[in-house]
């Protein structure tokens, strides 16, 4: 099986790699649109703001590229939310390819902004992504913005109300945690997406 | 709900780990890779390395372990040491660290935490303040506290700069309280209670822990996001699974669940 994480600048990309390793998937490191398009899985990772992230994929010439993949594709953290139709940072309008907007959280005297740190999944709806996952998993984000619940959200996370912890639509779904780093919890999950 | 983080610290001096009372006279506690591994396995939240030796000698933090960490890690860590400008911390976070912890670089150039957030996001900035409290009562910054020989006091309040880095984007700010450092007497809950007031970003309590008692009056007195401790933690006298137990039965929420070894 062949795993592309596309490398659209972001930090977390070793990190994401060498949990794919600790699964037995050596996946390389491309930002090669034909290397993308005939990949068994491609994975979006990401940290960093919508805008640059954006402007780094029309860069590269991927945003049609991603657009036109019909193979299972994860977006991670940032990588999710340009998966979606627009992003509140920046102002920027993303891939497109869920449609869902990214919003910033409120912050409020008891809600720190960013939410750093370890918090329980909730599945919504069922999903092979979801396989095996229980009811109160933690895993571990780091963000200022986030999807809202809706439509295509099939995990759920509390922080001063609910947000959407993992989306899916159709061939692309996106997780808002950091998989990489949310210990045996995170395994699995990534360990799903290779198996979808 | 978010769960309170317990973190433990590994400083490292020459690709170890070592500890020291009151950052001063450091022996050797371990291989990097061994001990991050173990506090993995025993339930850690999260691994903050701090490079000790590297800010005061003038040099950035050393890749090589922090790829090995990254490559055997599955929870998030951080590091620190010496990072100066923005390619540097680039450096660290390629090799696979979550974040990057600054603290003297910042105070000899503030401009610094700009750039970081800018760059890479205010969630990748974390800033460490070393605090330590004068003769008038006034807690004041302090500089380059890795060498004894080299540590300088700054008229800089510790309030004020905490606000500072805020508005600069920190993302997260992790308080060393000195006073308490290294003597187990507890947090300084005192110093962490007024700080809270005005740090708007998640706060990590640094120095002091002892027993876990210290660590509940940390999440329940002064309402911190994360505890950090080193030397308890290295020497065994507290199990991160007990302490965990214990904290929830005290009624903090801490992540228990898939937390210990492999399913």
């Amino acid at each position: 099986m062949s795993v592309v994480l596309v490398d659209a600048g972001g930090t977390n990309i070793g990190s994401v790699r060498y949990a794919l390793q600790r699964l037995g998937v050596d996946a390389s490191l491309t930002s090669d649109a034909a290397q993308i398009r005939t990949a068994d899985k491609v994975i979006l990772p990401g940290v960093g703001a919508a805008g640059p992230g954006m402007a780094r994929l029309r860069e590269l010439g991927l945003v049609d590229v991603i657009r036109g993949l019909t193979q299972p594709v994860l977006g991670v953290c940032l990588g999710m939310q340009l998966l979606c139709a627009h992003s509140a940072e920046g102002d920027t309008d993303c891939l497109d390819v869920i449609p869902a907007n990214v919003s910033r959280f409120q912050e409020t005297p008891d809600l720190c902004v960013p939410h750093m740190g370890w918090n329980r999944l909730s599945t919504v709806a069922r999903h092979p992504l979801l396989d095996h996952l229980e009811e109160g998993d933690w895993a571990y984000f780091v963000h200022s913005y986030a999807v809202p619940m809706g439509e295509y959200t099939l995990a759920s996370t509390d922080y001063g109300g609910g947000f959407s912890a993992v989306i899916a639509k159709d061939n692309f779904h996106g997780m808002q945690f950091h998989p990489e780093r949310s210990a045996n919890v995170g395994a699995k999950l990534l360990k799903n997406f290779l198996e979808l | 709900m978010l769960s309170r983080r317990i973190i433990p610290c590994l400083d490292v001096r020459d690709g170890k780990v070592v500890k020291g009372v009151r950052f001063r006279d450091h022996v050797v506690m371990g291989e990097i890779v061994d001990l991050a591994l173990r506090y993995r396995d025993e339930g850690a939240d999260e691994l903050v390395f701090y490079d000790i030796t590297a800010s005061p000698e003038g040099r950035s933090v050393d890749r090589g372990w922090v790829e090995r960490v990254a490559r055997v890690i599955d929870i998030p860590f951080c590091v620190a040491g010496g990072i100066r400008s923005v390619d540097e911390a680039r450096a660290v976070l390629h090799a696979g660290a979550d974040k990057i912890s600054v603290n003297s670089p910042a105070l000899e150039r503030p401009e610094l935490v700009d750039e970081l957030a800018t760059a890479f996001g205010v969630q990748c900035v974390v800033v460490g303040i070393d605090s330590m409290r004068d003769a008038d009562g006034e807690w004041r910054v302090r500089q380059y506290t890795g060498d004894p020989s080299k540590t300088r006091s700054l008229s800089r309040r510790t309030i004020d700069w905490m606000i500072e880095v805020q508005r600069r984007g920190a993302g997260e700010i992790v308080l060393n309280c000195m006073d308490s450092d290294g003597v187990r007497k507890g947090y300084d809950l005192e110093q962490l209670g007024k700080v809270r007031a005005v740090c708007h970003v998640p706060l990590i309590a640094s120095g002091g822990a002892g027993a876990v008692e210290h660590f509940r009056d940390a999440f329940t007195q002064a309402r911190v996001d994360g505890a950090l401790a080193a030397s308890v933690f290295h020497s065994g006298a507290i199990g991160i699974p007990d302490l965990k137990r214990y904290l929830q039965h005290q009624g903090v929420v801490v992540r228990l669940q898939g937390s210990c070894g492999h399913e």
